[in-house]
């Protein structure tokens, strides 16, 4: 026991000793979030759209100011022709665009005209947004002419429609995108830091020789592994505090659960991630070799983990990867915890397996360590 | 019978794949002496002390350190053995101290003496004053002196050291090797791998490694007196010509160049005296032909050619 706490004193020596790196390793990962928060799956709205008002009249400006009131688009050309229209959409500058028939103004006389809408269908999630907006727009104004047309008849009857579907948001209620996104930001660092902090801990003492000079004293595996993940644990718990102040002070996404939850599952989750960084120096023989097997379970945590894509959607090979990942329950607890402000009984589908994931990797770290040299 | 020595070694080998890195090699080191084993690069020294440490399974054979078993008690040699690896493995961001306290603490130097112990050590390492200097910043000579006390915090009764004096100066080595007979005067035994001839001369015992194989196992006196026939230092004016004439006499055992000087290795004083009219008709100005004492490099060239030629008559091509 007490050889673990002199590889950790070693361990934060050699921090210390390096002050950019520590500083690297502390401001990093909250200028991605900084950065990824604006850059990763924000709302879709003012979608750059471009006008053809053939029509020219006070009924076809009125449709057109809708469009622009319900935030979800933006003018950025108007143009007089379909051609021109459809320029605009192949060179990119505008992703949808409108066009309004010269027999527009007949709607408000009762007469049916049909309003092609261009969408650039290349980016599916944008496009997606925009037709849903689209066609929530034409509906809308569909029903406004209705209604007009019928309180001007002379029967005069009392419109109401049939079914009327009531939303009732229950977690995220303003639907911000950010406040799903932040939560699965921050399991996505933490991940990519963990693993890059540990990943050349024992590798590096290889290729300085003095791990040859380590394993001649009688300290034990288990020691040395532990003495070599918990000073990052306190490192990146560092991280944590920041990542967690920026996202609540900052982008307002504050969490909604207990706090103290959310740092021990951290620290469990943390044990694992350190660990398995800690198991690739151990089968690395280079830090080379372990700086790239680190980057290559990149890809994996940001696309299996369900961080930017939902796994509902993804092929069952797919799907049950993702559960070959700490990072995918630990990013169902983020949300969890920050949006829902669920607790441990709720969350415990995810818990136990994150925590017997960090358990079965310090295990093999310590089985896979041997104190011999070939 | 392995109670007296501190090492015993029996048939030792090691095979990396088919490559036979040290076969089956035997030796034993009485406690409180000095063992020096000897060689070129890629004899089997660094194996054999990497084996005799714990952290190298031998292939087969046996051994033990303080009577127990390298395979079955790895760990409890190491808490009772000292080793310095060839690259003074030191942490370079870490100060002297600092290093010094890590091994106290790794090899768990009890709390209430261990200020008194690095004390001590610095003392005798000579880095009293430094002991905040970052060891990046020190000299080999330094450097090496600091792997040694790191290396002996724990006051171990047996020490292994591997190539403890490469790439330092020659007085700094003179100084080591007295830290270390000082160790071995206070029972400590010892075993240090070299190609320095002059420091194997200082060891008790010498082992003298070639192609993974103990090619010799003495003290050095009766090393050198063992090499037999008489050795002739012959000082001329073309010594690679005559060192080629010699190589080819009939009679002549050995022919080897130290630096100008020619040393050969004859049976006896009438091969000598054929030899030098040989030279002198060959038009080789011979200016002075001694009979001289075998240096230990002698001994050892001798040895490997010996060696080489039963191998090559029992049929056994060379790795």
């Amino acid at each position: 026991m007490s050889r673990m706490w002199t590889i950790m004193r070693k361990e934060f020596l050699h921090i210390i000793r390096d002050p950019r790196t520590l500083g690297l390793v502390v401001a990093l990962p909250v200028l991605s979030l900084l950065l990824l928060s604006y850059a990763v799956a924000r709302d879709i709205k003012n979608i750059p759209l471009v006008v053809a008002d053939l029509s020219k009249t006070e009924v076809s400006r009125h449709f057109m100011d809708r469009y622009w009131l319900s935030g979800f688009f933006r003018m950025a050309y108007e143009v007089d022709s379909e051609t021109a229209l459809l320029q605009l959409i192949d060179s990119g500058k505008a992703k949808a665009g409108l066009l309004i028939p010269e027999d527009f103004h007949k709607v408000s006389v009762g007469e049916a005209s049909a309003v092609p809408f261009y969408i650039d269908g290349s980016d599916p999630a944008l496009a997606q947004a925009a037709q849903l907006a689209a066609e929530t727009i034409g509906q809308v104004a569909a029903q406004d002419v209705l209604v007009e047309q019928l309180n001007n008849s002379p029967l005069r009857i009392e419109l109401r429609l049939p079914v009327d579907t009531r939303f009732r948001f229950l977690y995220n209620p303003d639907m911000r995108r950010l406040n799903f996104t932040i939560p699965g930001l921050v399991a996505s660092i933490l991940q990519i830091q963990a693993l890059l902090l540990t990943s050349s801990a024992i590798v590096r003492e290889r290729e300085q020789g003095t791990l040859e000079q380590l394993i001649v004293t009688p300290i034990k595996p288990w020691e040395l592994m532990l003495g070599k993940i918990l000073p990052f644990v306190l490192v990146t718990f560092v991280n944590v505090g920041l990542i967690l102040a920026v996202a609540s002070f900052w982008f307002r996404v504050p969490v909604a659960g207990s706090l103290t939850l959310l740092l021990i599952l951290t620290a469990i989750f943390l044990l694992g991630s350190l660990g398995l960084g800690v198991l690739i120096s151990n089968i690395s023989r280079t830090q080379m070799q372990a700086m790239y097997l680190a980057a290559f379970s990149l890809m994996p945590t940001l696309i299996l983990s369900g961080f930017l894509y939902p796994r509902e959607n993804m092929h069952w090979i797919a799907y049950y990867a993702g559960y070959l990942l700490p990072v995918t329950f630990y990013l169902d607890i983020m949300r969890g915890i920050i949006l829902k402000g669920v607790g441990a009984s709720t969350l415990w589908p995810s818990i136990w397996p994150m925590a017997l994931f960090s358990v079965v990797v310090f295990v093999a770290s310590v089985l896979v360590f041997h104190k011999r040299v070939e | 019978m392995s109670h007296g020595n501190a090492v015993q070694v029996d048939q030792l080998t090691k095979k990396f794949g088919g490559f036979t890195a040290v076969h089956q090699v035997s030796f034993a080191i009485p406690t409180g002496e000095i063992f020096g084993l000897l060689g070129p690069n890629g004899a089997g020294k660094t194996t054999t002390i990497r084996m005799l440490c714990g952290i190298l399974l031998p292939t087969s054979g046996r051994a033990t350190v303080l009577s127990l078993d390298v395979t079955r008690q790895p760990e409890a040699i190491k808490q009772s053995i000292g080793y310095m690896s060839q690259k003074f493995a030191l942490y370079n961001d870490l100060t002297v101290i600092e290093n010094l306290d890590f091994y106290a603490r790794m090899y768990q130097v009890p709390a209430k003496s261990r200020s008194a112990r690095l004390d001590e050590l610095l003392e005798m390492a000579g880095l009293v004053g430094h002991e905040k200097d970052k060891t990046a910043n020190l000299s080999g000579a330094w450097r090496q002196r600091l792997a040694l006390a790191c290396a002996i915090v724990h006051r171990p009764p047996m020490l292994f050291l591997d190539e403890p004096t490469a790439g330092v100066d020659p007085i700094s080595r003179r100084e080591f090797w007295n830290m270390i007979y000082a160790l071995a005067g206070q029972g400590v035994s010892v075993l240090a791998t070299t190609h320095y001839m002059d420091e194997a001369e200082q060891c008790n015992i010498i082992g003298m490694m070639h192609d993974g194989r103990l090619i010799a196992l003495d003290d050095p006196d009766t090393l050198k007196a063992g090499l037999a026939g008489d050795l002739l230092e012959i000082e001329c004016d073309a010594p690679g010509r005559a060192e080629a004439l010699a190589a080819e006499f009939p009679g002549v055992m050995e022919a080897a160049l130290h630096g100008v000087l020619l040393h050969v290795n004859v049976p006896d004083a009438q091969v000598g005296l054929s030899l030098e009219t040989a030279l002198t008709r060959a038009g080789i100005v011979i200016r002075r032909i001694e009979q001289v004492l075998p240096s230990l490099e002698d001994v050892f060239v001798a040895m490997v050619e010996t060696q080489d030629r039963a191998r090559v008559r029992a049929g056994i091509a060379k790795e």
